[in-house]
């Protein structure tokens, strides 16, 4: 319309991407020196003065993490460890959510409100009494510990997620199985849960890579060597060699690899969960 | 027969469940449906009050006490000692500051920038997704890893940061002992937090800001509103109540930090980076002072709920004034 317009219009858009690329590159910044170092022969790490890319890059960190220090055993524990919770976080949240959704009953209220407060809790305030209990229950230094506390720790915020995507569900199709004779399990197994596929991978994905990425509580009731995940691995690894950088970032890299595959695959419902779950609210 | 056990409570319930006829049947099928609905709850809800609430409940108690380490020993009944403690405790006063000040580094940072970035992605433009994608991952790397690399990062000789600033940009004029001192280890630890979540805060306020109607944008275009006007006008007032929200979920999450203190600075030098949670691990897992450790995560704890409950009613005020 205007003339000039276009042009600076055009002028606008290339400001907008400068900025936006020099963003990315602070993003990136540490990732990429992560790798790099992670490829660098361990008496190169912290030469001066710095080179930011290896000059002989070599994937001898890589082997040495894999091979040594039973790193082998710690991704099996962490893959053990985040799938069991994972299974079942959602079964039970998925059943909970159900529940709510689908029944009134006395106490239901009671029952939700307590979630929703449980939720407002700082999960560090719960970490002495839950250590106690663990303790009691003679689940410390076991990955029974881990699982059992990761899964009561994430039924919570499921419950919570499940429960508003089951009650936009129609109830009109409950209603037609229930005149079929279809029993609450069945309306719950072939309705309601085949339904619900993308709230429940939404909840799968965020279950699963919290447990995997859980540092506080791993390292708190877990001693044992051989029942380390990954962060406590990694952790330990970088106080035991605390110069060997390089191989401390190889493990790093091994660790995060399985995350950023999941979240390049299953951006979308990451990206909808988080925005979703905060806007609603 | 139907007609005469026909009641008005019944016929009501009819309309629902059409073949139901007299009040026994329902409220046999009535104590039915509560069975199911507890047995489709309490396995979940056991689990989540005994792994979850009863540890809520304890932690008061337990602050309460010189709480024994040994299984079955006697724990002393301090009262509230614990919290008098924490008030005459020197670290416990400056681990508090030292959150205060992560959170003044990270919360307005995350807002500006996660802002910014929000606000240079909404439009028809190249590669969108891949930028969004890119400014979030970091906040789906784990803390463990992103900490490590910092501390890497922070490195007085030969570390990267030092070598931009120092060898490159020559804006200092000596290594700077980052992670050696109180307030430069913090600011590092602030740097983290702000890099880590700014991905987070962006695809909120994205979200928000796809939300507010193109009309108004167009209705002030046509006022001849620029850019900065129009975001000034239409924007920002819609997406304020999101820009409140994301605040305190970044305050929260501001009391919260732990593991990246704990793995750059471990609270040291001799505890001038402690922060609340840091401090309170290092009394419980470290001097076994289970008791003192339960008072500080309580008071943190009482904190954060004041916080959220003044958010609410922050909440509701716009909503019922508008």
């Amino acid at each position: 319309m205007v003339v000039g317009g276009r042009g600076r219009r055009r002028g606008a858009m290339a400001l907008r991407l400068a900025l936006l690329t020099a963003g990315v590159v602070v993003m990136l910044l540490p990732f990429a020196y992560m790798l790099a170092t992670s490829f660098k022969p361990n008496a190169m790490v912290l030469e001066i003065p710095l080179k930011f890319f290896p000059e002989h890059p070599t994937t001898a960190n890589y082997v040495a993490a894999w091979t040594s220090n039973r790193f082998a055993q710690y991704f099996l524990n962490s893959v053990i460890v985040a799938i069991a919770t994972t299974a079942a976080a959602l079964l039970l949240s998925s059943m909970m959510a159900f529940s709510f959704a689908r029944f009134r009953f006395p106490g239901r209220s009671l029952f939700f409100g307590l979630i929703l407060i449980a939720l407002m809790v700082p999960t560090m305030m719960m970490l002495i009494p839950q250590f106690l209990l663990a303790r009691d229950l003679h689940v410390l230094d076991s990955l029974w510990g881990l699982v059992v506390f990761y899964t009561g720790g994430n039924l919570g915020f499921n419950t919570f997620l499940l429960h508003s995507f089951f009650q936009d569900i129609p109830s009109e199709l409950d209603e037609a199985m229930i005149v079929d004779g279809a029993s609450p399990w069945t309306r719950y197994w072939r309705l309601i849960l085949p339904l619900s596929r993308p709230a429940l991978a939404t909840a799968a994905i965020f279950t699963f890579l919290a447990s995997w990425d859980e540092f506080t509580w791993a390292l708190t009731i877990i001693n044992d060597p051989s029942r380390y995940t990954l962060p406590i691995a990694i952790a330990l690894f970088q106080g035991q060699h605390s110069t060997s950088w390089g191989l401390v970032f190889a493990a790093s890299a091994i660790a995060i690899a399985p995350v950023l595959i999941i979240f390049a695959i299953f951006q979308r419902q990451f990206v909808a969960g988080i925005a979703s779950g905060a806007v609603k609210a | 027969m139907l007609p005469t056990r026909s009641t008005p409570s019944s016929s009501k319930a009819s309309a629902v469940g059409a073949r139901d006829a007299g009040p026994n049947r329902l409220s046999r099928r009535r104590r039915q449906e509560v069975l199911h609905a507890y047995l489709f709850l309490l396995p979940c809800f056991a689990l989540f009050a005994l792994t979850i609430l009863y540890p809520i409940g304890r932690a008061f108690q337990i602050s309460l006490f010189h709480w024994s380490i040994v299984p079955g020993g006697a724990s002393d009944f301090l009262g509230l000692k614990n919290y008098q403690h924490a008030l005459h405790d020197p670290v416990f006063w400056r681990a508090l500051a030292n959150t205060g000040f992560y959170m003044l580094i990270t919360v307005p940072a995350q807002i500006v920038l996660g802002l910014l970035a929000a606000v240079l992605l909404d439009a028809r433009m190249p590669a969108r997704a891949l930028f969004r994608t890119l400014y979030y991952l970091p906040v789906v790397t784990s803390w463990v890893v992103v900490s490590l690399v910092f501390r890497y990062l922070f490195i007085t000789q030969g570390g990267l940061v030092n070598w931009i600033l120092h060898d490159q940009l020559h804006l200092v004029a000596y290594n700077i002992n980052w992670l050696g001192a109180r307030w430069t280890a913090m600011t590092a630890l602030g740097i983290l937090g702000t890099w880590k979540g700014v991905g987070w805060s962006m695809v909120i306020f994205l979200a928000a800001l796809q939300g507010v109607p193109k009309v108004l944008h167009e209705a002030a275009a046509v006022d001849g509103a620029r850019a900065w006007g129009r975001f000034r006008a239409v924007s920002l007032p819609a997406i304020r109540p999101v820009v409140a929200f994301v605040t305190v979920l970044l305050v929260i999450g501001g009391f919260n930090v732990f593991i990246s203190v704990y793995l750059m600075t471990g609270g040291g030098p001799v505890d001038q980076t402690q922060v609340l949670l840091s401090y309170m691990y290092r009394q419980a897992f470290s001097f076994l002072d289970f008791g003192y450790g339960s008072a500080i995560s309580f008071l943190l704890t009482l904190i954060v709920f004041v916080i959220s409950l003044a958010q609410l009613r922050l909440f509701r005020r716009p909503a019922g004034a508008s």
